[in-house]
């Protein structure tokens, strides 16, 4: 194996960067490993970092169908949050009326908490899966919706102008400059929404609570408390952090690759 | 008879705040003629050079910008303050844009931007993005977007305020040797009454609180010029001449407050 000088660095820097945390997380859990022992914590209660491992390799099929059913109302509600997002932000800004017409409404669907409005959609709406989704969908919709409006109206004015002078058509205009003006708002939109379509889920699982195949991680650990089997309500509790570490570092890895040749957010400064 | 490309007749520009830009501003320019716009801060001189680009409606009065014989969109080219560049499109896209506006793709607008980009010394530069030139660069960027659709009229708004001395003049130069070589009728607003005299023959002075035409200067030297000139006796003799035009009309406005 032969690895470019830059590479070794590269890994070098990343594990000093990265030791201080490994360390203090590995210090963590191996403390938690031995006072759950030392003062002998009954797993209802407390159970050890090793028991919840074991949970979640015995519970594996169960707790894995159930994070593919939450993974799956996620990115379909994230999905429809920026198509629908994006797609109604291009109508409100190139028609005022629109925007004014139903924007408030869509600050009314966001102020009021999911939690509230989670039983009334799934009474109204028969299919488990469809409520679910609408619910991950309505908090994940509205962060894409502003930022969106926002960077379409952010167009440099100059640019504007220089497009004007040139006889730009509202369709070159929107395709050229504000779309891409927009991009660095937007994907600050899309980095907020991915964690929120995430909580969106799991809240409307746990008001609906319903079992089944089709269940998802909020159910398995409602499950899981009833039953007293609390290792494996943190094995859920788990595979739902990590869901939401890799929508994360999912968004923020887009943003990155469409950001790093141009946007400052996304550039080294020169030192 | 020299042609006029560019005539302002009573033209007055009151904008939505109510304040009066313009006020009764006659103007003619000719074919070929390199025309600054000079005065203080608030004079209306980039209003009226927006007005003649068509992005700003006039109040009242009319501004004829003569039809060129052959059809075009591009019949003017505008450099803005700021270098106005997309800041997510590479250099080549940023000069492509007014033909991929009038629907030229690609392939078919290389030669002209390259040749563009040349002209401005930026040939190795295709494919940087526009924070990693400085700024004089990205003023040159803007400067071969606004020739690449071969406009007659250039039109210039304090293109070079923001940029250092050195850059200043160098870009001075490259101006007067593009205007010279494309036979371009420019209009240029500055509020230098140095850059005026070097680049212009003739120097529109303006007053302010509302914008008009105080005093239009013949600026009589031999054109183009070069570095020569910004040590000669003309040039300092012609610069006295503005500088007492722009004091007049300061002074005026002194009396009116």
């Amino acid at each position: 194996m032969t690895s470019s000088p830059s590479a070794v660095s590269g890994l070098k820097a990343w594990l000093a960067g990265a030791a201080a945390p490994l360390s203090l997380g590995v210090g963590l859990l191996l403390f938690w490993q031995f006072s759950v022992m030392y003062y002998a914590i009954p797993h209802y209660v407390l159970p050890s970092p090793v028991r919840i491992a074991m949970a979640l390799g015995e519970d594996w099929v169960t707790l894995g169908l159930s994070l593919v059913s939450t993974l799956r109302v996620t990115f379909i509600a994230l999905f429809l949050a920026v198509t629908l997002g994006v797609l109604l932000a291009v109508l409100f800004t190139q028609w005022r009326w629109l925007e004014r017409s139903l924007l408030p409404y869509a600050v009314v669907l966001q102020v009021t908490p999911i939690v509230s409005l989670a039983p009334l959609i799934i009474i109204w709406v028969g299919d488990i899966q469809v409520a679910l989704l609408i619910c991950a969908w309505l908090v994940a919709f509205f962060p894409i919706l502003s930022n969106t409006i926002l960077g379409l109206n952010s167009a440099d004015h100059n640019l504007v102008d220089l497009f004007e002078v040139y006889g730009a058509t509202r369709w070159q205009k929107l395709v050229l400059l504000r779309l891409p003006s927009a991009m660095p708002y937007f994907l600050g939109g899309l980095k907020i929404s991915g964690g929120l379509a995430l909580i969106g889920a799991v809240v409307a699982e746990f008001v609906a609570g319903t079992g089944g195949v089709g269940s998802g991680l909020a159910f398995r650990i409602l499950e899981s408390g009833y039953q007293l089997r609390i290792p494996r309500m943190f094995a859920a509790l788990i595979l739902i952090s990590l869901t939401g570490i890799a929508i994360y570092l999912a968004t923020n890895w887009v943003s990155w690759v469409f950001l790093h040749k141009w946007h400052d957010s996304a550039v080294k400064r020169e030192v | 008879m020299a042609e006029v490309l560019i005539r302002m007749e009573g033209v007055a520009k009151q904008f939505n705040t109510g304040v009066l830009a313009v006020q009764d501003m006659n103007l003619t320019i000719n074919r070929g003629e390199f025309v600054s716009l000079l005065g203080p801060s608030g004079c209306g001189k980039s209003t009226a050079l927006k007005m003649i680009a068509g992005l700003l409606p006039v109040t009242t009065g009319k501004i004829t910008v003569s039809a060129p014989s052959t059809k075009s969109e591009q019949d003017l080219g505008f450099v803005f303050q700021e270098p106005t560049l997309m800041p997510w499109a590479p250099v080549f896209d940023n000069v492509w844009l007014p033909l991929r506006l009038a629907g030229i793709d690609r392939k078919a607008a290389k030669a002209r931007i390259q040749a563009a980009l040349a002209e401005v010394g930026l040939s190795r530069f295709e494919a940087a993005y526009p924070r990693e030139l400085s700024g004089g660069m990205k003023m040159r960027v803007s400067i071969a977007r606004a020739l690449v659709t071969r406009p007659r009229i250039l039109l210039m708004d304090e293109p070079f305020a923001a940029l250092d001395e050195m850059t200043r003049m160098k870009l001075n130069n490259d101006v007067i040797r593009l205007a010279a070589e494309h036979a371009l009728t420019v209009v240029f607003v500055t509020h230098s009454v140095f850059e005026s005299v070097y680049l212009s023959n003739r120097v529109v002075v303006m007053a302010a609180r509302p914008g008009r035409v105080a005093a239009d200067v013949t600026i009589a030297a031999p054109w183009p010029r070069d570095e020569s000139f910004r040590t000669s006796e003309p040039y300092v003799h012609e610069c006295r001449k503005v500088s007492a035009a722009l004091k007049a009309t300061l002074n005026m406005e002194d009396i009116d407050h």
